[in-house]
């Protein structure tokens, strides 16, 4: 197997063929904000958070998708990066209907992690309030739309990896709402088989255990990575959490 | 089929045209239909068989004439006449006086020396006008079909694609990539099975080329695409056509069953080994499955999102096999090439972007329609000696070119030649063809505005820039008609289009805030005098909470 040899911010990283820009970043400790990535799930390439520059490119290119070539120079850090991010994050959060201090996940969400990442201090685009429904129709978890961002980590690990395929993506641009089955109630749904791993990848409180009180829904992202290791490499090996 | 057999079929229908003195064509596409070429038609049938001409005379529908704009038009062949606002009663007309008579209908006569059509080079639209849409025997007559003849029997595939490349055709869809290029990269994948995908869903505002040569010479693509299957190892072609298109999708269908039955689509094409099918697929009106990547999800039947290149399609396209995908005018463009050989075409246009363009002009403008052009022409020509200007009493502001990703190209910059390179370098770009002439009277705010709302409404929402982006730029352009933004909201507007330029995933979103980037570079004026003064009566200005003394923090 070949190793390829390229810069990442000054500094020099030997990757192997076939790793993407976010595997060589994550493999050496070195920070890039993500919110749809998932390891152990395909990529998806949509939040542009994982944005880089490189070399004698004007266009940004997502680590999460990019894979690093023989002298590639590698920028993860720049001001414009840093400025598009905090943006990127700023419209997620007038997107939604985002009330930290009642949320579930208050203290273990993804999108708080990120504002204070990005250093969002105040919004400067008029928040949309949309109306999103909620659905709690299902025997142990809830679906609370208002919450979600769209990162589609719910849909991705039950068709990858539980292999139910309950979501989908309903509607178009800034109207897409995740949906059960054929739009309908969660409850409802004979695909679902209630295995939970929908509830613990997402990323904010969009989706979570019924009786959880504020700031109590603790989420386990990491054991996807496990599982599909596990299946496909026969390693029963934790390597998780190193991004949480 | 073999050549002769095309040949002598080709013969048998010269002969056939030959034994009437004359024919009339009258346009039969999408533009005329809606203003009224069906009564027309009627009224000529009618008047033919009551006169006894209809052994003299033909009566034929074919492709758009081009001045879309002063239909229903009628064209008499034999005595190149054309004749423009024909209703029932100039159709009665026509037949009696004209073909009758030999006296023309002076009152319907448009000029032929017009600069409309002495300005235009006809490649991809040299059947309009001149063959029977619905024919393919017409098609045949007219030279159809002998390119992909050649292909099979005189090429290998290597040499049809070093035909394509040196003739230096690019893709018409916008982005303009060597079509040859990519057609190697297919050719030499390895595989069991390749496809070939042309592009039919044409969903820009004010655009209509790929319509019209879709209604008006469906043979002509789909030899194109013949070709293109043959160069490349492919068995399988695609359409992907909008259902919006309800005429062209009537015509393309008629089209694949005349070519089948001549065993010009099938098994054993021109009995080489070569067999090739073409199907078709209808969009459900998603603009962004014009995205190549989120069509080809469209094509196998999946949700129409794009998805993060590379790969590209040409390695890994449907059902991740190595395909072809074009637009209709780049394969219309194809059986003309190998016809009269890649020196011919290359010698038309310019060095860097040969051969022509077709574009639909529309908007504010006297003739608007459909026209195509050698590319290099300068824009200024296409505005005024084709378009013939803007609106008596207005002048001209500004051209619209690329559809919704385009830019504006404002007066200053009308001796642009219009090629891909020199359109980018004024921001707006070749597009699939869609011209919109803005004059005076219109707003260039509103005219952001327009495209902004347009981008908003066809985002997938998949990619977060663009899905809250576009939304927040349309509504920060409402914020600026209103007379409610301030500076800092201008600056914003502007910090929020280039985030959304540079981050977005797919070439839409990417394009997106072009027409407002646009707009603020050529006419910045238009937005500067909506803007209230920062910290003028009335305007609320966002401070950081932390910012606010704890005394502040009370009150509020």
């Amino acid at each position: 197997m070949s190793v390829i040899t390229f810069i990442i911010d000054d500094e020099h990283y030997s990757a192997k063929e076939g790793d993407t820009i976010l595997q060589v970043t994550r493999d050496n400790k070195i920070h890039i904000p993500t919110l749809c990535y998932l390891d152990g799930l395909s990529t998806f390439g949509a939040c542009r958070l994982c944005v880089v520059e490189i070399e004698g490119s004007p266009k940004l290119f997502p680590a999460c998708t990019t894979k690093p070539t023989e002298g590639m120079i590698v920028r993860t850090k720049t001001d414009r990066l840093k400025r598009y991010r905090r943006m990127i994050v700023e419209l997620l959060a007038s997107e939604g209907n985002h009330q930290c201090a009642v949320c579930v996940v208050n203290g273990h969400c993804e999108l708080q992690n990120l504002a204070y990442e990005v250093g969002l201090d105040h919004v400067r685009f008029p928040y949309l309030f949309p109306h999103k429904s909620l659905d709690a129709t299902h025997k142990e978890f809830v679906m609370d739309r208002n919450r979600c961002v769209l990162c589609t980590r719910c849909v991705r690990v039950c068709h990858e990896v539980e292999g139910a395929h309950v979501w989908d993506i309903a509607g178009r641009g800034i109207n897409c709402e995740i949906i059960a089955d054929l739009n309908q109630p969660w409850g409802t749904s004979e695909s679902c088989t209630s295995c939970g791993k929908c509830v613990r990848v997402c990323p904010t409180g969009a989706l979570f255990e019924k009786g959880a009180s504020i700031g109590e829904m603790q989420k386990e992202r990491g054991f996807i990575k496990f599982i599909v290791n596990a299946r496909n490499k026969s390693e029963w090996v934790h390597t998780a959490h190193e991004e949480e | 089929m073999t050549l002769e057999d095309l040949r002598e079929l080709a013969e048998k229908e010269q002969t056939r045209q030959a034994q009437f003195e004359h024919r009339i064509l009258y346009c039969s596409s999408a533009g005329c239909v809606s203003s009224g070429c069906d009564a027309v038609k009627t009224e000529m049938k009618k008047a033919l068989e009551e006169l006894g001409l209809t052994k003299k005379c033909e009566l034929v529908g074919t492709g758009c004439l081009g001045l879309c704009g002063e239909g229903p038009l009628v064209f008499v062949h034999s005595d190149p006449t054309l004749y423009q606002h024909v209703d029932a009663a100039a159709a009665r007309r026509i037949v009696e006086e004209h073909i009758g008579q030999g006296k023309k209908v002076q009152e319907n006569i448009l000029d032929m020396n017009d600069p409309f059509f002495s300005s235009q080079k006809k490649i991809v639209l040299e059947n309009m006008g001149n063959i029977n849409a619905e024919s393919i025997e017409e098609y045949i007559a007219a030279g159809g079909y002998e390119a992909l003849a050649k292909a099979l029997t005189e090429m290998v595939p290597e040499e049809v694609v070093g035909e394509i490349r040196k003739a230096g055709l690019r893709g018409r869809g916008g982005a303009g990539y060597p079509t040859g290029l990519k057609w190697d990269i297919v050719r030499k994948g390895v595989a069991d099975q390749k496809y070939v995908v042309c592009n039919a869903d044409e969903g820009d505002p004010g655009a209509f080329m790929d319509r019209s040569v879709l209604e008006g010479d469906p043979h002509r693509v789909l030899e194109g695409m013949a070709i293109a299957g043959y160069a490349v190892g492919a068995s399988q072609g695609f359409v992907y056509a909008r259902a919006e298109y309800p005429l062209a999708i009537d015509r393309l269908k008629t089209a694949i069953k005349q070519a089948e039955r001549l065993g010009l689509l099938g098994n054993r094409i021109f009995e080489s080994q070569f067999n090739f099918r073409i199907d078709i697929r209808i969009g459900a009106g998603a603009f962004v499955c014009g995205e190549e990547t989120a069509l080809l999800r469209s094509v196998m039947g999946r949700r129409g999102r794009p998805k993060v290149r590379p790969p590209y399609p040409s390695e890994k396209g449907l059902w991740g096999k190595p395909t072809v995908i074009n637009n209709v005018e780049t394969y219309a463009n194809v059986a003309p090439i190998l016809r009269n050989g890649s020196a011919w075409f290359s010698a038309i246009g310019t060095q860097k972007s040969p051969g022509t363009k077709v574009f639909a002009i529309a908007g504010n403008v006297k003739r608007p329609g459909l026209i195509e052009v050698p590319m290099g022409i300068a824009l200024r020509k296409i505005v005024f000696d084709i378009g013939g200007g803007t609106p008596e009493g207005t002048q001209f502001k500004a051209a619209q070119a690329g559809g919704p990703s385009g830019g504006c190209i404002p007066t200053e910059h009308l001796d642009i030649p219009v090629d891909y390179e020199s359109l980018q370098t004024v921001g707006a770009m070749m597009g699939s063809g869609g011209m919109i002439i803005i004059d005076n009277t219109s707003n260039m705010v509103e005219v952001a505005k327009y495209f902004s709302e347009f981008c908003m409404d066809e985002s997938c929402g998949k990619c977060i820039p663009c899905r809250v982006g576009t939304k927040h730029i349309y509504m920060m352009l409402e914020k600026i008609i209103k007379g409610d933004a301030t500076e800092e909201d201008f600056e914003l507007l502007k910090e929020l289009c280039m985030m959304v330029k540079e981050t977005s995933l797919c070439g839409l979103g990417q394009s997106a805030p072009n027409g407002v980037l646009s707009t603020v570079r050529f006419f910045k004026d238009e937005y500067l005098v909506k803007l209230k003064k920062s910290g003028a009566p009335g305007t609320i200005v966002n401070q950081p909470a932390a910012e606010l003394s704890p005394a502040a923090a009370k009150e509020a």
